[in-house]
């Protein structure tokens, strides 16, 4: 029955070549790899600074580095894996490449506008490079005012202006799904029966698109009043710094959920495909996502317990914060009851969605932790806060969207990657990250604080275990890097379905041809159709 | 039909679907837009509830009648660019050149009424960050009410000198007779951002100009 199974002779790949082909390309999966490239040098950026950092807390004493140039790594840290790697990294490579061939569609809504996404991320990430070369900047990914904008000698505006454009690129790729999943959907294909990795993208964008501006505006406002000291955050002009604080975590709290809501889309994937068994609970799912969407926005007073803000404020976050748990565990229940009674294969995507499901509840749980109001003055500030972000946006975000370039790597590429290899690094990566971060939480809990480049003798066996963790994670994140480059060229050729799964982009060929499809497709199935499948899976192309 | 061929773009089906994907991503971009100005709106919101004299003292000096004369201008283009909307759906070119002409001469006239008055504030020492000299009471909560005024028109302002970019590109597009009665989506998107842009300002006048 694989009637297409073959590489085809001209694909999305082959069709042009040189420079300009790529520079000036419409097509959404170029620009898809354009953002891989771009992310992943972020990436490996932001590593280079957290290594540095990991190798600084070895000791207890201060030795390898200036107070001040550690204050620069980790606000270069944030900085880089929030805003340029973790916020772009699967709605801009995955979503890109996969919203329309998982709708049936030949590209995006506005392909221009996604071209132009890549060019404005690609200049906000220079003017933020260009600040980190001049000198750096020291304020945390936070921006906390007044010390941005009245103390803080480093590169604070070259900084923002960086982290104001490059809001923009997430802002168009918010708006181009939106309007592809609401025009563009092949016929037959309803709302119900769409891959539940739309149902999260969609949610992304609303975040994207509601949440975005507000940071862009608090950012503009930073600048200025750094610039031109106008009063708005100066408490000895009538000002008030923690109306910055609200108009920050309106949108970074909600960006949280743009790093693990498409990581959730990518785990809705693999869990049945894995499984072989149709998903269960597809409209909880779905809906889990919206409310994630809508509740995120409802909660950004949790990080402002110790801020001054009103006490009942304070406890109707709280609440809210507990109330936002709830779609995230329907989730997790959902994918366990997928699993349950199904066919489980261990192949490299599942064992990273595995992870993702592990780490992410973990991430979770501590989350409702920090959410209680008596447990969060206690550990306010303190590494418990960092392992708990970490396992979210990390083990979270980080595993989904490795185990998402695992799974569809043959798809993009239309090579099989060496599979021996990418157990062992998710293997590695999985016993790295706990490593890493579990002592963080205890060091957390006895009361280290976060950002410091020195800490009492008595922490140094939690921390250098986490150093030697880290190191372990480092090399998990190395080895995907070789053997997926090595498979561009000496790969098996993946075929156009090599994992057997449903979903309209594996009913192309691999690499799928520039326009997608031959014909558009045609649905009659609900997504997931596993049960309906023969002995191997095979998929039937009408 | 060969015209509205050609402005089909390859990856729609026809000019329905495209047309509906080009008015629901401008709709989606204001939601943006709402939500940038919100931010502003709600620091407004915050200080004048903290300092209500001294936001009244603030807007003391603005120039209320000047305010009136732009907003009437300004809802006097949004009248045009709706008569521009309604000549490009009936086919008449020559009409649509004029509205959208008459439009951004309305949008010029407003930025240029605004410019006089930041030329006004700059002279007598009332820009924040600048020159600032003011010995009335308040003097800290008028400066902050200044700084307030100047960031959220300018914002405005910024996005009125868009609005004009795009409503030259449509003049020229108009004049090569690229838009009919089939295809005209351009001239409704930008007719939708230049009403947010009016709608902005129907909220920043009596916010600015008539708190007193």
């Amino acid at each position: 029955m694989e009637t297409t199974s073959l590489t085809p002779r001209i694909h999305y790949l082959n069709a042009d070549y040189g420079i300009k082909s790529w520079l000036f390309t419409t097509d959404h999966k170029r620009i898809a790899l354009l953002y891989l490239s771009s992310i992943t040098l972020m990436f490996f950026l932001g590593g280079a600074a957290a290594t540095l950092m990991r190798l600084e807390l070895m000791t207890p004493q201060g030795d390898l580095m200036q107070p001040e140039t550690y204050n620069k790594l980790f606000t270069i840290h944030g900085i880089i894996m929030v805003f340029f790697f973790l916020i772009p990294s699967i709605p801009a490579v995955l979503g890109n490449f996969l919203v329309p061939m998982m709708i049936g569609a030949r590209d995006l809504a506005f392909p221009r506008v996604n071209l132009l996404s890549w060019y404005v991320f690609t200049l906000g990430g220079l003017f933020t490079l260009a600040a980190m070369i001049a000198g750096g900047v020291d304020t945390g990914w936070t921006f906390y005012t007044p010390y941005s904008t009245a103390f803080s000698n480093s590169y604070v505006i070259l900084t923002a202006v960086g982290v104001f454009i490059t809001g923009f690129s997430s802002i168009l790729t918010g708006l181009n799904f939106i309007v592809t999943v609401h025009t563009m959907r092949a016929p037959g294909l309803t709302w119900f029966r769409l891959p539940l990795f739309i149902w999260a993208h969609y949610a992304t964008s609303i975040i994207f698109l509601l949440g975005t501006p507000v940071l862009a505006i608090a950012i503009v406002l930073v600048g200025l009043e750094h610039a031109f000291g106008i009063g708005i955050f100066d408490p000895a002009l009538g000002g008030d710094p923690v109306l910055f604080q609200h108009l920050f975590w309106f949108y970074s709290h909600p960006a949280v959920y743009i790093m693990v809501l498409p990581s959730m889309g990518v785990v809705s994937e693999l869990i049945p495909c894995f499984s072989r068994k149709r998903i269960f609970g597809y409209s909880f799912i779905a809906f889990s996502s919206i409310a994630i969407a809508v509740l995120g926005f409802f909660v950004w007073g949790h990080h402002m317990f110790v801020s001054s803000q009103s006490v009942y404020a304070s406890m109707i976050f709280s609440f809210m914060s507990m109330f936002v748990a709830i779609p995230s565990a329907v989730k997790v229940f959902n994918w366990t009851a997928t699993i349950y009674k199904g066919s489980v294969s261990y192949a490299s995507p599942m064992l990273y969605a595995l992870g993702f499901i592990g780490l992410f509840t973990m991430g979770g749980l501590t989350g409702l932790f920090l959410a209680t109001l008596a447990i969060d003055v206690h550990v306010h500030d303190t590494y418990f806060v960092v392992a708990h972000f970490h396992y979210i946006m990390v083990g979270g975000a980080v595993m989904g969207y490795l185990g998402g370039i695992h799974f569809w790597w043959p798809k993009i590429t239309g090579r099989l990657y060496p599979e021996g290899w990418a157990k062992f690094s998710a293997l590695m990566v999985f016993v790295g990250f706990n490593l890493t971060f579990f002592p963080q939480y205890v060091l957390g809990y006895l009361g280290m604080p976060r950002r410091y480049h020195m800490y009492p003798p008595e922490f140094q066996v939690l921390n250098v275990m986490s150093s030697a963790g880290a190191s372990i994670l480092a090399v998990g994140y190395l080895i995907p890097l070789v053997y997926l480059t090595w498979s561009l060229r000496y790969g098996a050729l993946a075929g156009s379905n090599p994992w057997g799964a449903t979903g309209l982009e594996w009913q192309t060929a691999s690499p799928p041809p520039t326009e997608n499809f031959e014909e558009t497709p045609v649905v009659t199935q609900p997504a997931y159709s596993y049960g309906s499948l023969g002995e191997e899976g095979e998929v039937h192309v009408d | 039909m060969t015209k509205s061929r050609s402005a089909l773009a390859h990856h729609f089906d026809n000019l329905g679907q495209q047309y509906e994907a080009s008015t629901l991503g401008m709709w989606a971009f204001l939601l943006t837009e709402i939500m940038f100005f919100g931010g502003l709106f709600l620091g407004y919101a915050v200080y004048r509830s903290a300092y209500l004299e001294g936001f009244i003292e603030g807007s003391h000096h603005l120039d209320a009648i000047l305010g009136t004369l732009m907003t009437a201008i300004l809802i006097g283009s949004s009248l045009t660019m709706a008569l521009s909307v309604h000549a490009a759906q009936v086919g008449h070119n020559k009409l649509l050149v004029r509205f959208l002409l008459l439009t951004m001469f309305l949008g010029v006239a407003f930025l240029s009424i605004k410019g006089y008055e930041y030329w006004h504030k700059y002279h007598t020492h009332m820009v924040p960050g600048f020159t600032f000299h003011y010995d009335g009471p308040h003097p800290e909560i008028v400066r902050l009410f200044l700084s307030l005024y100047f960031i959220m028109t300018s914002m405005h302002a910024l996005h009125m000198i868009i609005g004009l970019g795009l409503q030259a590109v449509l003049v020229m597009m108009a004049w090569r007779g690229r838009f009919s009665s089939e295809y005209h989506t351009p001239v409704e998107i930008v007719g939708l951002y230049w009403h947010f842009v009016d709608i902005v300002w129907i909220f920043l006048y009596p916010l600015l100009y008539l708190v007193g």
